[in-house]
């Protein structure tokens, strides 16, 4: 083995310039996998994280999955009946029987509850108007279902218990109109309804969606201000365990019926479009692979047509086909391995740069710079790669060297 | 290369086999090589039956075309008859599967090629230790002893470190006989091996030759157009059209 390892060792040192171009292919694809991976992973976890913290794990909506059935297909089931120009009944929104609902769920120990109103309202401060989502909700429970208490960096959740007219606002919000906790503003509902209002706080969460749109206000307040009455569109959950949240909401919509959504299906929109991405990654990355292991093919080719004779001449000696294999995958897979270290260098290199750039990104969230994630996992499924990629490109020329015949070669040079 | 202890170094191999019963090294036993891929079958070898002994120095001659690098290539196991079998140090080669003739190839024979067939990456030493480390059976220091002594009983001594291109055509070619007797295989076989030299490094190479038949007990063949070469060896052999014409043994 070491006599193959000496030869390869010769053959790669003997290509300097073209190895070494075909290893800078390698340390491309590897170093920015490794860096473009930390900054999308990083941003992807933080996102997600934030959303697992922000938002309600799972949430239960006044509305049904299906169209309800027709009466007369209930009455008749099987049979092949249909009604034409049945209208559905003008049901009123909102979650019937909410309270028996939360009351049921707030006996539960793996889940917290919070009973919610939405709806759309505006801000009418200083001659302009601002629209926002308002969430209508139970301070007490809401310090269990979302991490509003945390998110608060200006006023406390109690000063809505201890206000009735309080309104807490989004920083964007504050931002935007300019409203600062402490300022009054009027508050004009979709259904007409127009509340003076207190802002007794400011929250920021770094989800721009909801930074920019929502505030929150007591369920009463809001009910007031849509004009419904001991109505509650939402229930709110947040669970111990986050992993559970598909399974919950799909026994409590067995159970009640309601359009019950764990939080990946109320962020599927988001969470595709991070597959879509991570997709685009990856098939990035592997056409640098691909690239590179064409490289190491080619080099590895040359090589192999212009050592025919000292194919020839280690044959004659005694070395079997399987060394010369050998020989030349050894060759690929220096190449991959110098391109892998030095691709982990490159890639080191990348995080810390970006992790040096300070700047305020406002897309879709806020930070100060990249959240990169420095997984020691992507160096590893890097470096794999690459020596795959580089060994796979070695095999075929591998294999016609090791079938070079020596007397065809002796003959020829004879 | 050492040599073996009791054997009649001074004595003639052809008359030592009258002496006392020679160990066959190699036999060919009505062996033909066919080349059946081309447009017309290529009769290479015709049905050669050939006894060589243990410390013989063989020529083959004929003239150019007859078939002697077929030969040679044959009874180097580089090549597989179509028919008949070669027998090698008492083993029928025709039952040997790839990885048994691989393994003869390495510890039995040495070859010896009309170009040097050096590895231009490697030191003359480097070269001469190839199939000693591909062997493995001696510890590293050992080997390099070995190499050294090599080189040094060819009078290359100072070329140890010198890459090929630095080399003479003749130091070269001794470069690659001492690589065929790395392993001390029991037969070298040689084609055209002076083929690039001229006369004075030719006769050089063939009394390395002589000496190793005679003092080391080594089976040498060597295919030479060279008739003053071929005096210089204890048999000579002439094919035509692949077939065996004559022996002086
Ligand atoms: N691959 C091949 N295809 C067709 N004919 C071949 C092939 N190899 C060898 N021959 C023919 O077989 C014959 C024997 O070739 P070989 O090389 O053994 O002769 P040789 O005696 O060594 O000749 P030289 O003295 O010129 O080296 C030649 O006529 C040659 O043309
Ligand atoms: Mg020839």
């Amino acid at each position: 083995m070491a006599a193959l390892a000496k030869i390869a060792l010769a053959y790669v040192m003997g290509r300097k310039r073209q190895t070494l171009v075909s290893v800078l292919g390698v340390t491309m694809g590897v170093g920015f996998f490794i860096g473009i991976a930390a900054m999308m992973q990083g941003f992807q976890q933080f996102f997600i994280q934030k959303i697992i913290d922000v938002s309600p794990h799972v949430t239960i909506r006044d509305e049904y999955r299906e169209a309800p059935r027709q009466p007369a297909a209930m009455g008749y089931r099987g049979a092949a009946i249909e009604l034409r120009g049945i209208k559905p009944k003008d049901e009123p929104r909102g979650i019937r029987s909410a309270r028996r609902i939360i009351d049921a769920l707030s006996r539960r120990s793996d889940l917290a509850v919070g009973p919610t109103l939405t709806g759309q309202a505006f801000l009418r401060y200083g001659g302009k108007d601002t629209g926002v989502t308002l969430l209508g909700i139970d301070p007490a429970r809401e310090a269990r279902v979302s991490n509003l208490v945390n998110d608060l960096v200006e006023g406390k959740l109690s000063d809505l218990q201890s206000n009735p007219n309080g309104i807490i606002i989004g920083k964007g919000i504050a931002k935007k109109t300019g409203l600062k906790r402490g300022d009054y503003v009027s508050v004009v509902s979709s259904a007409g309804v127009i509340l003076r209002m207190k802002v007794v706080g400011v929250f920021e969460t770094g989800i721009l969606a909801l930074d920019d749109r929502q505030a929150y206000v007591r369920l009463k307040k809001n009910q007031v201000l849509q004009r419904r009455e001991n109505v509650i569109n939402q229930i709110r959950l947040r669970l111990a365990d986050v992993e559970q949240a598909e399974r919950v909401a799909r026994e409590i919509e067995a159970r009640y019926r309601y359009r019950t959504e764990s939080w990946k299906e109320t962020q599927k929109n988001v969470l595709s479009i991070f597959v879509i991405q991570n997709g685009v990654m990856y098939t990035s990355v592997g056409a640098i692979m691909l690239v590179a292991g064409f490289g190491i093919y080619n080099i590895i080719s040359t090589v192999v047509n212009e050592k025919r004779h000292d194919i020839a001449i280690l044959k004659s000696i005694g070395f079997s086909e399987r060394d010369i294999r050998i020989i030349f995958l050894l060759q690929g897979l220096m190449a991959g391995v110098a391109g892998c270290l030095l691709g982990w260098a490159l890639g080191r290199g990348i995080i810390e740069g970006l992790a040096s750039v300070r700047l305020d990104i406002e897309q879709i969230i806020r930070t100060q710079g990249f959240i990169l994630n420095r997984s020691f996992w992507n160096y590893a499924i890097a470096g794999a790669l690459a020596i795959i990629a580089a060994t796979v490109s070695a095999w075929l020329p591998a294999r016609k060297a090791a079938a070079v015949d020596p007397v065809d070669i002796i003959r020829g040079a004879a | 290369m050492s040599a073996e202890p009791g054997k009649p170094g001074a004595m003639d191999a052809g008359r030592a086999r009258g002496q006392r019963p020679a160990r066959p090294v190699v036999e060919l036993d009505h062996v033909t090589r066919i080349l059946t891929d081309e447009p017309q079958p290529v009769t290479l070898v015709r049905d050669i039956t050939l006894r060589v002994d243990e410390g013989e120095f063989m020529a083959i001659t004929g003239p150019s075309g007859s078939g002697k690098s077929s030969l040679i290539y044959l009874i180097g196991l580089l090549d597989s008859p179509t028919s008949g079998r070669i027998i090698l140090d008492g083993i029928d080669t025709s039952r040997a599967d790839k990885a048994r003739k691989e393994r003869l190839r390495l510890t039995r024979i040495g070859f010896v090629f009309q170009f040097h067939f050096l590895l231009p990456e490697f030191t003359a030493l480097e070269n001469v230790l190839l199939p000693m480390r591909k062997l493995g059976a001696l510890s590293d220091r050992a080997m390099l002893a070995r190499g050294l002594d090599l080189l040094g009983q060819f009078g290359l001594s100072d070329a140890a470190a010198k890459k090929p291109h630095q080399l003479s055509g003749g130091e070269r070619q001794r470069v690659a006989i001492a690589r065929a007797l790395a392993n001390d295989p029991l037969l070298l076989v040689a084609d055209e091996p002076t083929g690039n030299l001229d006369s004075k490094n030719s006769e050089l190479v063939f009394s390395l030759f002589d000496r190793l038949a005679r003092e080391a007990g080594k089976t040498v063949i060597s295919v030479t157009h060279d008739p003053e070469m071929a005096r210089m060896t204890h048999r000579q052999i002439r094919i035509l059209d692949g077939a065996l014409v004559a022996d002086s043994g």
